[in-house]
């Protein structure tokens, strides 16, 4: 979990590093502050087809998705996951079940809710606290559990859409709209081994939604920052795995995985 | 007795649950006379899925099944519904082989009305399909027509639109198009505006207009062929009708096209640019046989 979380890190790092020496043409969506939830949720869960969105980078990496595909993708190339059409925003990786985003929110979950069901296959869609609101996204959550789809629905709530906070847009929370459903809903913090516990734990009840409460340290778009973080995961991991008496291991892995990312970032440019 | 339209799409769709491990999917499909006799009467473990009716999510569903390989047939009741089920359809299906090489083949069966139906469920919508890339359009009238349609979709990986009209299901005949040596005007009619044109080309022949008559199945891509090109250099005047809006719809896009390769004037008639009531007086259709009658009366004079 620490690995690919390190890998993740590291990957937005360089690509926040890259775009901002101009080369990138297109807007990015950087998963810093986020980026272990989806190494969490690969490190408990296989077999899953993955509808995630715009915010997807560490879904597809998490996930196996192949990092110089990726890196060729961010880089406008006919070699890209999506040869050059996704972008950022609309990634996918067919070896690893991940299906692209559309870049209209929320309309990730009617389709993995449809997948699943024709499928009988489980099924992770992802969404943010903003697209959750859209109203599609509970008619197909409603409609999941009327049919016992075996979807999970993973929501990186942020307390962000762009900017505006959650409690400015809604009284309501999205935990409460899926008990009310009928799913079986939780709404956790953003540590990675709760996350973890919980995605194998309702793996077992689908379909299931999870709240993880989280922080994005990028602007919604681009490399930009409005001032530190209210907190940082990837450093309370850390400490962390120091109490644990892991922080020699875990060095070695963070630096393991910072210069992984360095090479492929170097070889494909 | 002949096979109806209705009997060739609930006999295709009761082969394709059957045989193929296909789908159905829509809003109410199995209530209410079963949407004309058109679905079959199977159950939900044979591949009718009832869906809820939220009305956006519904067709993202059917898209979920596409991408997982079951080929469904998405069903709108009522073609003016699309304005609710564009994104999913419209937004992922149609863009899905284009953005990601990845398949979506869904059948969209888009069943237009008209005649009192207010000013959602009245008339067709194909107009606005058709604008997005990659979801070819059709808009079948006859047995043979729809099953074209249907073989293209099985043939192929991509969505298709296919424009139904409630007026088409009683069909039980093939329609060819109508040619003359020598004719005033072609008539390109689309949809229900094929059996308007029907019945208004012997009300002019009885004046002494000769009109051409061409059936269009295929609206996008629409392809300009050599009969047209001959019966529009002969007759020297076209007119595209259709049962959708006329502005930036599919007979002022048509008409363009025809008038590009023929070189002669191509006129559009289609649904006014107002909102349809539901009073008689208030409702706004495909053109009626006076309507089109006019119109046909004026270009030509």
């Amino acid at each position: 979990m620490f690995e690919r979380t390190c890998f993740n890190h590291y990957f937005e790092i360089e690509t926040a590093r890259v775009y901002d020496t101009g080369i990138i043409k297109m807007p990015v969506y950087l998963s810093l502050g986020q980026e272990h939830i989806s190494a969490s949720i690969a490190t408990v869960s296989t077999g899953f087809m993955i509808f995630a969105q715009h915010r997807a980078h560490s879904y597809y990496l998490s996930f196996g998705g192949d990092a110089r595909k990726l890196i060729d993708e961010l880089l406008h190339r006919e070699t890209g996951c999506a040869r050059g059409m996704g972008g950022s925003a609309s990634i996918h990786d067919p070896s690893i079940g991940m299906f692209g985003h559309s870049g209209l929110m929320g309309d990730q979950v009617p389709i993995a809710v449809g997948a699943a069901l024709a499928s009988g296959r489980r099924t992770l869609a992802v969404v943010g606290d903003a697209s959750a609101e859209e109203d599609y996204v509970y008619g197909a959550m409603g409609y999941a559990a009327t049919k016992k789809a075996p979807v999970l629905v993973v929501c990186e709530d942020n307390d962000r859409s762009i900017l505006t906070p959650v409690a400015t847009r809604r009284s309501w929370s999205m935990v409460d709209v899926a008990r009310s459903l009928g799913i079986a809903a939780v709404d956790i913090a953003d540590d990675p081994w709760l996350i973890a516990h919980y995605v194998e734990v309702l793996s077992d009840y689908l379909p299931a939604f999870i709240n993880v409460r989280t922080v994005r340290h990028r602007w919604h778009a681009g490399t930009g920052t409005d001032g530190p973080p209210e907190w940082n995961r990837f450093q309370l991991i850390r400490e962390k795995l120091g109490c644990l008496g892991l922080a020699k291991r875990a060095n070695e892995i963070e630096e393991r995985a910072r210069r992984s990312v360095g090479r492929l970032w170097q070889e494909q440019l | 007795m002949a096979r109806t339209v209705v009997d060739i799409i609930r006999e295709t769709t009761r082969n394709h649950l059957k045989e193929n491990n296909g789908m159905l999917l829509g809003e109410c499909v199995t209530a209410v006379g079963w949407i004309g006799g058109t679905v079959p009467e199977l159950t939900e473990e044979d591949g009718i899925v009832e869906l809820s009716m939220a009305d956006v999510s519904g067709p993202g569903i059917a898209v979920g099944a596409a991408l997982v390989g079951r080929r469904p047939i998405y069903v709108i009741r009522y073609q003016g519904f699309m304005w609710f089920n564009a994104e999913p359809l419209l937004n992922y299906a149609a863009k899905s082989k284009e953005m990601w090489n990845v398949p979506c083949p869904i059948f969209v069966r888009s069943i237009a009305m008209e005649g009192g139906m207010g000013p959602v469920a009245s008339s067709s919508q194909h107009g606005m399909v058709m604008r997005m890339p990659g979801m070819p359009v059709c808009a079948p009238m006859t047995p043979n027509e729809w099953l074209e349609a249907w073989d293209w979709f099985m043939a192929h990986d991509e969505p298709l639109y296919v424009s139904e009209h409630r007026r088409s299901f009683p069909i039980g005949y093939e329609m060819s198009p109508i040619l003359h040596s020598k004719a005033d005007v072609t008539i390109l009619a689309i949809s229900a505006a094929r059996l308007n044109a029907l019945e208004v080309i012997k009300s002019l022949a009885q004046e002494g207009i000769t009109c051409d008559l061409i059936h269009l199945l295929w609206l996008k891509p629409f392809q300009v062929t050599d009969m047209m090109i001959d019966s529009l250099k002969r007759t020297g005047m076209g007119l595209v009708i259709d049962s959708d809006f006329e502005i930036a719809g599919a007979s002022r896009s048509i008409a363009y096209e025809l008038m590009l390769a023929a070189s002669v004037p191509v006129y559009a008639l289609g649904l006014e640019d107002r909102t349809a009531g539901f009073a008689p007086h208030l409702d706004n259709g495909t053109p009626t046989s006076d309507r089109i009658y006019s119109f046909i009366r004026e270009i030509v004079s």
